[in-house]
């Protein structure tokens, strides 16, 4: 480690709103594990709920002490959205051992910390969430879905100078949690290294389809029509790939796999709103037959010439293997004559 | 006589306060209080059927699979639908990968750290529990998670990643396996044995699911050092402290079943309480007399429960629903399955000392064992080429229902459809069972009684036997109150 700075980056973790499931998933980091890349980046654990020995008492007496300023909290993390229900009162999420909702914790935490970070998309947007009527009244630490304010406001910068850090994604990866964390250790994560909707460039600034396996059948638009084939998935099964911002297909998740490579759609989980499409998450809505988004970037007229011309050259083999769940047909090879 | 607030209650998956009154140096009576309510049985209302793959894993991240496959289930039962053999393997190995992830995550970081705390200072054995099993310091964490992390590849090749897959599908998996990706599953099961058997056993998958008593174990953990494994380390320090004896519930014991193979489930379904019984899910009840829910004249079935939350109601503590089975307190997890199953060992474990926080990790451990092989099993049966996922349709209006088992204990889903969009979801999770309210006949649920008598040290804060006694359940409250 050659931060400037010697001493360590004190590291608190809090979960409201959610699953646990980023949480869980960093868990999975590798090479390095995730103890190892932590000591890598000097970051000193305070407490995190599932990794910490302390809880109860202690606990409270370590917030207490960041809040009265004591102690210095270099890095914020939330995981969960904010609960402000029933009715704004956010009782729907209590802090354990207190009679104080979750809500005022981190609101009182965020105005002490150097960094704020909101890992995966309920953290940073609301998420899942607030799917369906938003039945506990969540939101984001700085959005309400798209929409700038949430809980700490739009014009909320941290100790550091910057808004909320928005590692949106269900769940986020392990490494887009790690290399930001590292990032901020070695004092390269600026406002310019945020995107629009704050979230890290460094994976953001990549789309899904990216590193696709099923790019080829894209290209031809050999479609899928069921679950398990082979086929590209954005035509009827409701794949978002070609507009979800993340890396999902060069970096891959445990190991091996990402959604597209597990057989299902992308359902942009990196974006604001993504828990509520507006239409069955599997299913592709169309007008004319016509897919209703277009891959980012694309004007209209242009994708529906190239999807015509395209489509109209697909190779037997894609037209074959698009609607199979293995590959029926493998690519031709070209034998030269002795 | 003190009343006492405990919370938040850490190294479990969620929110947790568990309130105690304690008289003489004792724990009298518990009150176990989730505190977070998020609503997905109403975010699910009007939605297209199919969606509920995508909210539902997204109740919980350490059991994201187990609810999906009960989603799964569910609205296979309603189209009358049945995967082929490979969606069957594909989607065994996807949930026992999961199961065992967390039962190791549950062993390792969340368990075992508690013997590492001051308060066990000067005990002969806590040298070695602290250099093995503190909190993220100790040698054990960095190993596990290492192992865990490679063993967790099955998920990104049969579900592309985890938590929070879409590959279970009601007629299979959507992902079907080539040739070369079978060899490779068999490759990451095979190391992963290895680490169990050096590592957390120290000795081979075969023999310890041969321990057939309570004399058998015993003899077995005489045979080699504390140190030699971790499982000997635990069974040293369990009965050093007399682990045995502590957490005692009610001793009936319900597993829904699990891991079904052409008809049969490697574990089956049932419920246990020194005899065997049947099971029959429409004898199910949730009670609301002390959840903060809109009350109801009585306790409900599943298919007919509502889920209203308000914050007024004068004997609610918790926004914890309490399900009953025929009006009884049932405890669920890997105890309850492996007794239910009749596995001689947990057979006699509960005869000899009932359900306890000894019996409970010696269960979840010795399931590793039995899945890991089960699952070697599965691997070497997928037959690459054929089907890995059935198709139906969805009709408009049915009535259907999921029961699988996940790491935790029996998780339920009941939904009925009407024109073609959800009209109820209900979901009944494991710590739902374990850590539910009273119910109406001021009955406390499982882990309400188990923590009874629980003794605590002088100038105790939040006690110690506490600690173990309520992560012997490995609870976890995301899913509890969904």
């Amino acid at each position: 480690m050659n931060r400037s700075d010697p001493r360590p980056l004190n590291l608190l973790w809090l979960q409201s709103g959610g699953c646990g499931g980023c949480s869980l998933s960093l868990l999975g980091a590798e090479s390095p594990d995730l103890f190892t890349t932590l000591s890598a980046a000097g970051i000193n654990l305070l407490w995190h709920p599932s990794l910490s020995e302390q809880g109860g008492a202690d606990l409270h007496r370590l917030l207490q002490t960041i809040i009265a300023g004591d102690l210095h909290l270099d890095l914020l993390c939330l995981e969960g959205a904010v609960i402000q229900g029933p009715n704004g009162s956010g009782l729907f999420h209590r802090l354990s051992g207190s009679e104080r909702p979750m809500r005022d914790w981190i609101r009182e935490l965020a105005q002490r910390a150097e960094h704020v970070i909101a890992v995966g998309s309920c953290a940073a947007y609301g998420g899942i969430t607030t799917a369906g009527g938003n039945p506990s009244e969540a939101c984001g630490l700085q959005y309400e879905g798209a929409k700038s304010g949430g809980l700490l406001g739009e014009k909320f910068h941290s100790l550091a100078g910057l808004p909320v850090i928005n590692i949106a994604g269900c769940p986020i990866h392990p490494n887009w949690v790690l290399e930001t964390l590292l990032q901020i250790a070695l004092a390269d994560l600026g406002a310019s290294e945020l995107d629009e909707l704050q979230r890290p460039r460094s994976y953001a600034n990549h789309l899904v389809h990216h590193g696709c396996p099923r790019n080829e059948y894209y290209e031809f638009k050999a479609s899928a029509e069921k679950s398990s084939d082979l086929g590209c998935l954005m035509e009827n099964m409701g794949c978002l790939g070609t507009q979800a911002h993340a890396d999902c297909n060069t970096r891959l998740w445990n190991g091996e796999g990402s959604c597209l490579r597990g057989g299902y759609a992308c359902i942009n989980c990196t974006a604001p709103g993504f828990e509520e499409p507006g239409h069955p998450f599997t299913r592709t809505p169309k007008i004319a037959g016509i897919p209703i988004g277009l891959p980012i970037d694309m004007p209209k007229a242009w994708f529906v010439a190239l999807a015509s011309l395209s489509k109209a050259a697909t190779p037997a083999r894609l037209k074959n293997n698009a609607h199979a769940d293995h590959i029926r047909v493998a690519p031709g090879n070209k034998v030269k004559d002795k | 006589m003190t009343r006492r607030i405990i919370g938040p209650f850490n190294r479990v998956e969620g929110d947790l306060e568990v309130q105690l009154q304690i008289d003489d140096g004792r724990v009298s009576e518990a009150w176990v209080v989730s505190p977070l309510y998020r609503g997905f049985e109403q975010i699910l209302q009007g939605k297209d059927p199919l969606d509920a793959l995508v909210y539902v894993p997204r109740i919980c991240g350490i059991c994201s699979v187990s609810q999906s496959v009960a989603a799964a289930y569910a609205l296979a039962d309603l189209q009358e639908l049945t995967p082929p053999p490979n969606g069957e393997l594909s989607g065994n190995l996807i949930l026992a990968c999961e199961n065992i992830a967390d039962h190791l995550t549950h062993f390792y970081l969340f368990f075992m750290p508690d013997f590492a705390r001051e308060i066990y200072r000067n005990e002969a054995w806590f040298p070695a529990a602290e250099a093995r099993f503190k909190a993220i310091k100790g040698s054990a964490a960095r190993q596990v998670l290492q192992a865990r992390a490679e063993f967790m590849h099955l998920l990104g090749l049969l579900a592309g990643k985890w938590p929070h897959s879409l590959a279970l599908q009601p007629g299979g998996t959507s992902r079907a396996i080539e040739v070369q990706e079978k060899a490779r599953i068999v490759a990451i099961l095979s190391g992963f044995r290895q680490f169990l058997e050096q590592v957390l056993f120290g000795d081979s998958l075969e023999n310890v699911i041969a321990l057939d008593s309570a004399a058998a174990l015993d003899n077995w953990a005489a045979q080699a050092a504390p140190g030699s494994s971790d499982l000997r380390h635990f069974l040293h320090i369990a009965e050093a402290l007399d682990l045995q004896d502590l957490g005692r519930a009610a001793d009936q014991f319900m597993s829904y079943g699990v891991y079904a193979d052409q008809g049969q489930c490697l574990f089956t379904g049932g419920t246990w309480n020194g005899a065997p019984g049947s099971l029959d899910q429409t004898r199910i009840r949730e009670d609301i007399s002390h959840s903060w829910m809109h009350q109801q004249n009585e306790a409900k079935h599943p298919f007919d429960g509502v889920t209203l939350p308000s914050i007024d109601e004068t004997d609610a503590y918790s926004w914890c629903k309490a399900p009953r089975l025929d009006g009884e307190v049932v405890e669920v997890g890997a105890l309850a399955r492996q007794v239910v199953n009749g596995h001689p060992l947990i057979r006699d474990l509960v005869a000899q000392s009932g359900g306890n926080v000894r019996n409970r990790v010696v269960a979840r451990l010795l399931e590793i064992a039995r899945v890991v092989v089960a699952m070697e099993g599965w691997a070497h049966a997928l037959r690459p080429k054929e089907a890995f996922c059935h198709h139906g349709k969805m009709p408009d209006e049915a009535q259907g229902y999921g029961m699988i088992e996940a790491a935790r204990g029996s998780l339920g889903h009941w939904l009925t459809i009407k024109k073609g969009r959800i009209l109820n979801y209900q979901i009944i999770a494991p710590t739902t069972w374990n850590f539910s309210p009273r119910d109406a006949q001021s009955v406390p649920g499982a882990l309400e009684q188990a923590l009874i008598d629980a003794p605590v040290r002088d100038g105790e804060k939040d006690p110690v036997s506490v600690q173990h006694i309520v992560r012997s359940f490995d609870p976890c409250m995301a899913c509890t109150v969904h």
